[in-house]
């Protein structure tokens, strides 16, 4: 890639990516890169792909979760097209390691409303928690310890009592409590994973 | 009788061979209806009394041959009943205390002798025949287990033939059985009545006994300890081996009254053991007093002060909470708590009860989650509550085992040992109790919290209950995210009542939320830590948490690079670290340091705050409010000051936010009763601040302001400090709010500190701060009206106020406070009164109201303080009462009183009384009296003293005393003139004057002269002739020319 392109790009990311500064835009364009190059020896793709991101995710973030993992990467797809840009990078990382509350909120939301109709239902968060809870032989139906845990979510953070959240219902429970920012699942780098990717990406420019 | 004797019987515990009966209740019981079954026995059945046992029943008596009368043939020691069986046999036979019966006749007869020793008889005939049915009657009724058959082998008999001995024989039987049912039925009755005592019932009853126990009068007992610091995962803290046998724990009793008492507590009950074996550490584990149901009952019986003082304890029980509503960040539960507190102890014994049956019950719902792997998260609990479960088995069986036939037993205790094994391999420490003991002897705290359930007595679950118990559900078996939607939905009950709070510990929450915390999932940790801060208002899961470990994970958490991870962990340690043993654990662990860590920030003056900023105030807010709570055992004062705590609080205290001021000043004010921290406050210009804050609207903060000052201003250069940066003027303005109680105590206190200062005195003149204060003398509480006469004392070093206290009426109230009981009111009051009476009008008030007479009669209380307070106020009184000497000989017996005071041990009381003395021999007629009880001995007797306020007013007495009759004479006798002399080598030209003066009046004896001559007095008395003190030069020079007068006329008789 010239220097050029390079620049123009770091010049348009650091203005929409608003939580970086331009040096470190231009660690997270050369990390892409890298990336990309490696993996497009195998695959011969302009950008992350669904698999990619997720190693990507799981190397960096030590982020397990497959279903939210791939909820994360269409999070961070903007454009739908199963491919995360440059830009799709750049701005997602912006939220991904530095959002604001308000910006954190929106993206959790987002990540947890599977089928994107702008509520997370019943069967969604059962769908998102199914795992959470220990198999115990003693019980008949293992889903029934699920149902009751979607009740509690529900009976917490449903303020209109609809039966599901909308982003109100989110944003309420996410301000009153700040631990329910990620109530279905990790879906951001815990402090110390962010601090390292941080650490390691950004540390590279400083030297040159 | 066979079965009652096997299973109801209390035979020795572990008893080996042939066992012993214990003298308990139950035994004396059963006995007691054998013994009464066998005396009527030939009354009511005359025919099978008749009837010769099959063997006889033999055993060592304690009858002798003499008791024996009618019916029997005596020779010697031998007794041979009259009544012979077929063979001609003598159915009584009594050799050498080997007594033999062979018939009920015999036996009830013997009875009827016995008498009063009929019980031992009876147990010693017991003991000897296990199982006497089968001597009664034949091997083939012995006592079996299961079922039965003698009873049909009988029948069959009987059948068979119709023998008339096998049917008596048969109604024997039967007679029998029917006695051995009754004795079953009723130590049923008694075994049932049996409390048994639990671990936890135990630990709840001696932390209540150690909150009653110190030295002191009042306490009930001087100490509880228990022998060993090691807790197995049961509760118990009996070695294993002993477990086994019931025992829980050993404790060490002194009591007030009597020789210290080591004590087991087991699960039957409260008993004294054989005490310590001194050369190995070990205990004598015999039983060698009967058994009580808990130690309060134990204790009742062994001491009387016991009794006494216990009465007196509900009363001081009462007292306390006041004191921690107002010392500590009080939030409405506290209130509860205290408030509730005045009945536990009627309730103790019956919660005890309550407890056993609840926990059994909730146990049992508890076991089967409790097996549940919680595999993610760190066991420790799991494998806790298992083998608490195994040692619950292993204590039932126990249970069982006593009631159980003896054979059982041994099966039963290779069990028991296996699964003792397993505990004892869990972790078996003997921790070092030194720690522990220095600790306490360091720290003499009020503020101890007695762990109390306060239950209503209803066993119904409230609905709360159940909905936690869901939630635990999640929290035990839940990845993260269930945990956090699980803690964050527990938030939602209401976690300041007290029914959630004890269901969260009763579920066995409290392990999950504290093991979450040592968990790396910060989210886990805040979730749990905003339930922990809630729930930890209350005393009883205070306890629970730091006896869980909590407190070392919560110190870990501080280190958290998570800034609300850290306020959150500081604020539940600042709620836990209320009592001593949370605040040593805080500070073993390393939190003093790290908590002093979070007060370092740089933000502290600022008013306007960025959020970052925010936070960090926040976090040196919840910093100083654990270091408060912590600051209140010596110790962590020290350990806050070598982590540098002084300055980061001193920077703190310049910030302008409330929040944060009322911590650190709580804290300052509780170090404060260091002398290391009122240097520190003083040189870090602390005090300007402290100043400051007294004119806040917050008045909590100005309490804690003022009680620094008040602790702070015993030093001089602190009382200037707090004049000169204003301090004088708000501190006699908040004695207008008269309300706060509290509040008032510390502003008097600081007051009554700062009117040490003469200048200080006359700013309160013109703050008009007397008059107020003797308005303040009515209705107050003691802590108030200490300082407020304590401050008045120190006013009235102006004469101004004196009268003013006199104009203002404050002298009747002030010789009122004279009756009182309070040490420290009286030693103020007495100072008070003293003070007023060096005006004559004063002294003409105080006389009417008898004033003087009441400060004399305090000359009898028991605290020297008190008794030197009154003596010095008695100067003053005589130097200043219209026909002082007329007075003082009113007082029957008061004169003798006074000299006997002399015999005191404490140099102040002997100072104030020679000075008092002083006064008295200035009466002529007293100071006869005060000869006649022998005031010259007494005073020679301590002449020989280095303290120089004492040299002086011993001299005085003594130049004062030399005025009468031989007394000079005396004097020299008894060998006070020789030590006199040396007190001119002193430094106080006030003890020269003095003993100038005595020597003096010991000159006009001439052997005193010689003896003076001979100590080397002239040269040190001419040096006193050129003092520029008038007094002393006179006093000096008379002695030097009394003394040459008796050289010259020696001299003239000799040579003349």
């Amino acid at each position: 890639m010239s220097a050029k392109r390079l620049q123009q790009q770091v010049e348009a990311l650091s203005r929409s990516a608003k939580h970086f500064n331009k040096s470190e835009v231009e660690c997270l364009i050369k990390l892409f890169d890298t990336l990309v190059t490696t993996s497009s020896d195998r695959f011969g793709a302009v950008g992350f792909d669904r698999n990619m991101f997720r190693d990507t995710l799981h190397r960096m973030f030590g982020m397990t979760d497959d279903m939210v993992m791939d909820r994360v990467f269409r999070t961070f797809d903007r454009d739908n097209d199963s491919c995360i840009s440059v830009e799709e990078w750049v701005e997602g990382l912006s939220v991904f390691l530095r959002g604001t509350l308000d910006e954190r909120i929106k993206y959790c939301f987002e990540v947890y409303d599977l089928n994107g109709d702008g509520y997370i239902s019943r069967e969604e968060m059962f769908q998102m928690l199914k795992n959470s809870l220990l198999k115990q032989p003693s019980e008949e139906d293992p889903d029934e310890g699920i149902k009751d845990l979607v009740d509690i979510a529900l009976k917490k953070m449903d303020y209109d009592h609809d039966g599901k959240l909308s982003f109100a219902d989110f944003e309420k429970a996410v301000r009153d409590d700040n631990l329910l920012l990620e109530a279905f699942g990790p879906c951001l780098p815990d402090i110390k994973g962010s601090l390292a990717f941080e650490k390691k990406t950004f540390k590279g420019n400083r030297k040159l | 009788m066979g079965a009652a004797l096997a299973r109801a019987a209390q035979w020795t515990a572990a008893g080996y061979g042939t066992g012993t009966l214990e003298i308990t209740p139950l035994n004396e019981a059963l006995l007691n209806q054998i013994i009464k079954f066998a005396e009527d026995f030939s009354t009511r059945h005359p025919q099978e009394a008749l009837v010769v046992f099959k063997e006889p029943l033999e055993w060592k008596t304690q009858l002798d041959s003499s008791a024996f009368g009618e019916g029997y043939e005596i020779d010697g020691e031998t007794v041979k009943s009259e009544a012979r069986d077929e063979d001609g046999q003598p159915l009584l036979l009594l050799t050498a205390s080997n007594l033999r019966v062979r018939s009920f006749d015999q036996l009830s007869r013997m009875l009827q002798i016995a008498m009063e020793k009929k019980l031992k008889e009876a147990q010693a005939c017991l003991e000897a025949n296990r199982d006497p049915i089968v001597k009664i009657l034949g091997p083939e009724y012995g006592t079996v287990e299961g079922e039965d058959k003698s009873m049909l082998h009988l029948l069959e008999k009987v059948k068979k033939v119709d023998d008339p001995e096998t049917e008596k024989k048969m109604k024997i039987f039967i007679l029998l059985h029917q006695l051995d049912m009754q004795l079953l039925n009723s130590s049923l009755k008694q075994i049932s009545k049996d409390v048994r005592l639990s671990p936890a019932a135990v630990n709840n009853e001696v932390n209540l006994l150690k909150n009653f126990s110190g030295k002191g009068e009042d306490t009930v007992l001087e100490s509880l300890e228990y022998t060993s610091d090691y807790t197995f995962s049961n509760g118990c803290r009996a070695p294993p081996w002993r477990q086994v046998h019931g025992e829980i724990c050993y404790l060490i009793i002194k009591p007030h009254d009597t020789d210290p008492l080591c004590i087991t507590c087991s699960t039957a009950g409260v008993f004294l053991n054989g005490g310590e074996l001194k050369n190995k550490g070990d205990i004598d584990y015999e039983r060698k007093s009967d058994i009580y149901k808990d130690i309060v009952t134990f204790l009742r019986e062994r001491s009387p002060r016991f009794v006494e003082n216990m009465a007196k304890q509900e009363y001081t029980f009462f007292k306390e909470p006041t004191y921690e509503k107002n010392d500590q960040h009080v939030e409405a539960v506290d209130a509860k708590v205290s408030g509730q507190s005045q009945n536990h102890y009627d309730h103790t014994e019956k919660n005890i009860h309550e407890k056993v049956k609840s926990s059994v019950a909730k146990s049992k719902s508890i076991e089967k989650k409790k097996l549940e792997p919680s595999v993610k998260w760190k066991n420790t609990g799991l494998s806790a509550a298992r083998s608490a479960k195994a040692a619950r088995k292993v204590n039932e069986e126990q249970r069982r085992s006593s009631s159980v036939s003896t054979k059982f037993k041994k099966k039963v205790s290779c069990i028991s040992s296996a699964s003792v094994k397993m505990q004892s391999s869990l972790k078996c420490k003997v921790s070092s109790k030194s720690e522990e003991v220095s600790e306490s002897s360091s720290e003499t705290e009020e503020d101890e919290e007695q762990p109390v359930r306060h239950q209503e007595g209803n066993t119904d679950l409230p609905s709360e209950y159940w909905g936690i118990q869901k939630l635990a559900k999640y929290l035990k078996g839940g990845n993260p995210t269930a945990t956090v939607i699980a803690l964050c939905s527990m938030r939602d009950f209401n976690l300041a009542q007290e029914t959630c709070q004890l269901a969260i510990k009763d579920i066995g929450c409290l392990e999950v939320l504290i093991n979450l915390l040592d968990t790396e999932e910060i989210k886990c940790q805040i979730g749990s830590l905003k339930i922990l801060k809630e729930i930890s208002q209350n005393t009883l899961i205070r306890h629970a948490i730091a006896d869980l470990g909590g407190l070392e994970i919560m110190v870990k958490i501080l280190d958290s690079p998570d800034k609300e991870l850290k306020c959150l962990a500081a604020e539940t340690i600042a709620n836990v670290a209320r009592f001593k043993r949370a605040r040593r654990t805080v500070r073993l662990h390393g939190g003093i340091k790290r908590l002093v860590g979070l007060l370092e920030c740089t933000s502290a003056r600022s008013t306007g705050l960025t959020p970052s900023q925010a936070k960090d105030t926040e976090i040196a807010r919840c910093g100083a409010l654990a270091l408060w709570s912590c600051s209140k055992s010596t110790k962590n004062k020290e350990a806050i000051r070598k982590a540098g705590g002084i300055p980061l609080l001193a920077e703190w205290l310049k910030s302008s936010h409330k929040s944060i001021l009322t911590p650190v000043a709580g804290t300052l004010q509780e170090c404060a009763s260091e002398p290391s921290y009122r240097l520190a406050i003083r040189t870090e210009g602390m005090i300007e601040h402290l100043v400051n804050n007294l004119s806040t609207e917050h008045e909590e903060l100005q309490m804690h302001c003022a009680s620094a000052i008040f602790k702070c201003a015993e030093d001089k250069e602190t009382r200037d400090l707090v004049r000169l940066h204003g301090g004088l003027l708000p501190l006699s303005t908040l004695l207008g709010n008269s309300e706060n109680k509290q509040l008032l105590a510390a502003v008097t206190g600081a007051i009554w500190k700062c009117a040490i200062s003469g200048e200080n005195v006359s700013k309160f003149h013109d703050f008009k701060v007397v008059e107020v204060l003797v308005g303040l003398l009515t209705d107050q509480p003691e802590e108030v009206l200490v300082n407020i006469v304590g401050a008045l004392g120190e006013c009235c070093q102006d004469p101004r106020h004196r009268a003013i206290i006199r104009k203002c009426g404050g002298i009747p109230p002030l010789v009122k406070l004279l009756t009182g009981t309070n040490q420290a009111l009286l030693v103020n009051v007495t100072k008070a009164v003293g003070a007023c009476a060096t005006e004559p009008e004063n002294m003409m008030i105080i006389d009417r109201l008898d004033g003087v007479r009441l400060l004399w009669s305090l000359l009898k209380n028991p605290n020297p303080d008190v008794q030197a307070s009154a003596a010095w106020a008695i100067c003053p009184c005589i130097e200043n009462a219209k026909d002082a000497g007329e007075m003082v000989r009113s007082f029957v017996g008061g004169l003798e009183l006074i000299v006997n005071l002399l015999k005191s041990k404490n140099k102040e009381v002997l100072a104030s009384v020679c000075a008092a003395i002083t006064n008295i021999a200035k009466d002529k007629e007293n100071l006869a009296v005060i000869t006649d009880h022998g005031v010259v001995p007494l005073l020679s007797k301590l002449a020989n003293t280095n303290d120089d306020k004492l040299r002086r007013h011993l001299a005085e007495a003594i130049s004062h005393c030399c005025m009468w009759g031989s007394n000079r004479v005396t004097f020299g006798e008894s060998k006070a003139v020789a030590p006199l002399v040396r007190y001119l080598k002193s430094n106080d030209p006030l003890v020269h004057r003095a003993t100038s003066q005595a020597l003096y009046q010991l000159s006009e004896d001439p052997s005193n002269c010689i003896t003076m001559h001979e100590n080397g007095v002239v040269k040190l008395l001419l040096t006193m002739v050129g003092s520029t003190d008038e007094t002393l030069q006179e006093a000096a020079a008379g002695c030097i020319a009394n003394i040459r007068r008796l050289a010259l006329a020696t001299e003239k008789a000799k040579y003349g």
